[in-house]
């Protein structure tokens, strides 16, 4: 890039900021990450080049020509707890709201494929969203809901197979095809191995489960997004912007690996993968996150992969806040926290958002608290004008350098991982999980030795003591219920038709050439629940456990 | 009778380091914290057995017996904490080993300390605690003989 200012200009500035007095607090100028920050960016940072426009490839600002002035984002709200009942009414009153899309939220029993009354499920249930054993469940979730007009998102990993056949089963009972269907599932194993670890089978078998949604959804349910790669757990572990980055798109390559290996092409399934990244705290960072995530995707499907379709090469992503910068301490600044958050995902170009309550740090959102954070990207779509030019930072001096630093930082990673032979084997060797560890216990450092400061934990505390929130609690007997319920469903099916359907399964997945797909809906229809088809595929693949590492 | 004795000095043993069993139970998997704690722990000269996710309380207590430790770190991000942090007392009472102190961290509200402190878990660190704060109880709880 050609610089616009004369060398002299610029030493005289350097001059002046070498002989300015500084401040003393001993807070650091890097980013959240640790990331060295220049304190001037100028012309001299931008990298040489044509200038590059929205929609336009490789899609830095943007994969949309208008942005939000052709769309705005999809408020999404994450929301699941106690019974299916309980969630189908917090799905009402969200969607009567202005919530533009649903996203399901499911607890750690239902996340780890077992049923609600196994016994390792006791105190679990209803805590981190919402308790599905059966398209019972399913059924009464969407109760009311017209499938084929809203789109949903599932965050649901090692059991999304499972999960997203019920959800096909509920739009077949009313009525929908599944041609019409929209929603997204999270279906990222990968980062399970990584960071989030709701593990259960070994990587191997895991990975054809995921390719068997990829390949049936390309030919059954077209408009399903199939897997989002994601960032946020991994983030949330504690990695850094650049880490996020690299190993959520180190992900996305190998599910392309995976997909190419069975035999399918390129253009017919890469459209419908989608990207989830975190959206931090520290603004500009993250800003060049997103914009650098779009760059390096595109380049990696179109020169690496030959894709060409150009919906292949877009890459799509929705955002949520960091649920990590938020803190117990003061809660009601998680507002301020969020707003900042969400607009760095807003001016980075996301597709579609979640803003977390600010009292997710104590326990689940009431409903006021969810109400708010709603509000809160009604305000930056509507109130703070953001959205009413495309990639407002574009050539901004310091975004522009970040972007490119960061997409540097993330082929450093990718060569990495390519030097252990691929995502697998680098997380059979440990190696991101170290990597994030490590950036994790950095953080906590920093804010130990109080080179980081966070407001209301390690300064500012003045106010701590008015701690007092509301918080919403999951009463006893709704796990009594859930219990009640998945057993009188087993009494109530027909029993021969479930047990034909889980040995079918259990044959299939022995025989490592037949798509899973069609068995699991076959044994979601039959009310087997998710506990027993889970439990028909451990009997064949067997569990997965990770070395501890500290 | 060694010189030492003999001159009244006091023999002292050699001060074992305080040995420490952190757990991951219940089904959530978040380790952040957990591992960010068991390096502050080392650092400062515990010793630190971590045991990885999915534990159960019976496996905890196991674990904390074969090694022979004085404390149980429990870790837990699900909201389980009021059914799993008092299982590992009670398994510990069972097992006739209560003198295993039990402490714990995670998203666990106030009212909730309250009521597991009275169910015998000595103390729960929440979001936010500082690694000195963990440290100094452990220290204050264990003092160097």
């Amino acid at each position: 890039m050609k610089v616009r200012y004369a060398e002299e200009t610029f030493a005289q500035w350097q001059r002046q900021f070498e002989t300015a007095p500084k401040r003393s607090d001993g807070v650091s100028s890097t980013t959240v990450s640790g990331a060295d920050i220049e304190p001037l960016y100028t012309s001299a940072s931008l990298s040489e080049g044509p200038e590059e426009l929205p929609g336009e490839f490789p899609y830095t600002r943007g994969i949309h020509a208008a942005g939000y002035r052709g769309r705005l984002w999809t408020m999404r709200q994450f929301a699941g707890f106690a019974t299916a009942a309980e969630t189908n009414r917090r799905y009402k009153y969200l969607l009567e709201n202005g919530q533009t899309g649903l996203s399901v939220a499911f607890d750690m029993p239902t996340l780890m494929g077992q049923d609600s009354d196994a016994p390792t499920s006791r105190g679990e249930l209803g805590h981190c969203g919402v308790a599905i054993d059966s398209l019972d469940d399913m059924e009464t979730l969407f109760r009311g809901i017209p499938l084929a007009q809203v789109s949903t998102s599932m965050t649901i990993n090692s059991p999304a197979a499972v999960l997203l056949c019920m959800y096909l089963a509920v739009a077949e009972k009313q009525g929908a095809s599944m041609k019409q269907l929209n929603g997204t599932l999270q279906n990222d194993i990968l980062k399970e191995f990584i960071a989030q670890k709701e593990f259960i089978f070994p990587p191997q078998p895991s990975m054809r489960l995921v390719v068997d949604s990829i390949e049936y959804c390309a030919k059954e349910v077209p408009r399903w997004n199939t897997v989002s790669i994601s960032g946020y757990h991994i983030r949330e572990a504690g990695s850094t912007a650049a880490q996020e980055l690299a190993f959520t798109l180190a992900d996305g390559f190998a599910y392309v690996d995976a997909c190419l290996e069975r035999g399918l092409k390129i253009d017919d399934f890469a459209p419908r993968l989608a990207y989830f990244f975190d959206a931090h705290i520290d603004f500009f960072e993250e800003i060049a996150k997103f914009r650098a995530a779009r760059r390096i995707w595109a380049r990696h499907l179109r020169d690496r992969y030959g894709a060409q379709d150009e919906r292949s090469l877009k890459l799509r992503f929705h955002t949520q806040t960091a649920g990590v910068s938020l803190t117990a301490q003061q809660p009601e600044l998680n507002i301020a926290r969020t707003a900042t958050e969400a607009l760095a995902a807003v001016l980075g170009g996301t597709q579609s958002l979640h803003t977390n309550a600010m009292d997710e740090v104590l326990g689940l959102p009431t409903d006021k608290s969810a109400r708010i954070a709603l509000r809160t990207q009604q305000m930056l779509a509507f109130e703070s004008g953001v959205a009413n030019t495309v990639d407002p930072l574009g050539g901004s001096y310091f975004v522009e350098a970040l972007t490119d630093r960061m997409e540097a930082e993330a082929e450093a990673y990718f060569e990495r991982i390519d030097a252990y032979g691929g995502v697998i084997p680098a997380i059979e060797a440990g190696f991101m999980q170290k990597e994030i560890a490590d950036a994790a216990f950095r953080h906590q450092q920093e804010l130990e030795t109080r080179q980081r400061l966070i407001v209301g934990v390690n300064e500012f505390t003045a106010g701590n003591e008015e701690d007092e929130i509301e918080i919403l609690r999951i009463p006893r007997r709704l796990e009594q219920e859930q219990v009640e319920r998945v057993r009188e469903v087993r009494r109530r099916r027909d029993q021969a038709q479930a047990a034909r359907a889980v040995t079918q399964l259990r044959k299939a997945a022995a025989s490592p050439r037949e798509n899973l797909m069609p068995y699991i809906l076959d044994a979601v229809r039959a009310y087997c629940t998710e506990g027993e088809i889970m439990g028909a595929m451990v009997d064949v693949f067997g569990l997965y456990t990770e070395k501890a590492v500290i | 009778m060694s010189e030492l004795a003999a001159a009244g000095a006091q023999v002292e043993e050699p001060a074992r380091p305080v040995r420490i069993v952190l757990a991951k139970v219940g089904l959530d998997g978040h380790d952040r914290g957990v591992k960010v704690v068991a390096r502050a722990l080392r650092d400062a000269g515990f010793e630190i057995i971590y045991t990885g996710l999915r534990q159960t309380p019976q496996m905890v207590v196991e674990a904390a017996l074969q090694e022979d430790a004085q404390v149980i770190g429990l870790s837990l991000h699900s909201g389980a904490h009021m059914t799993l942090f008092p299982a590992v007392v009670e398994e510990l009472r069972r097992r006739r080993a209560e003198d295993i102190v039990v402490f714990g961290g995670g998203i666990v509200p106030e009212d909730d300390i309250v009521e597991l402190k009275k169910q015998g878990v000595a103390e729960i660190f929440t979001p936010g605690a500082p690694l000195q704060s963990i440290i100094d109880w452990l220290r204050n709880r264990f003092p160097a003989r």
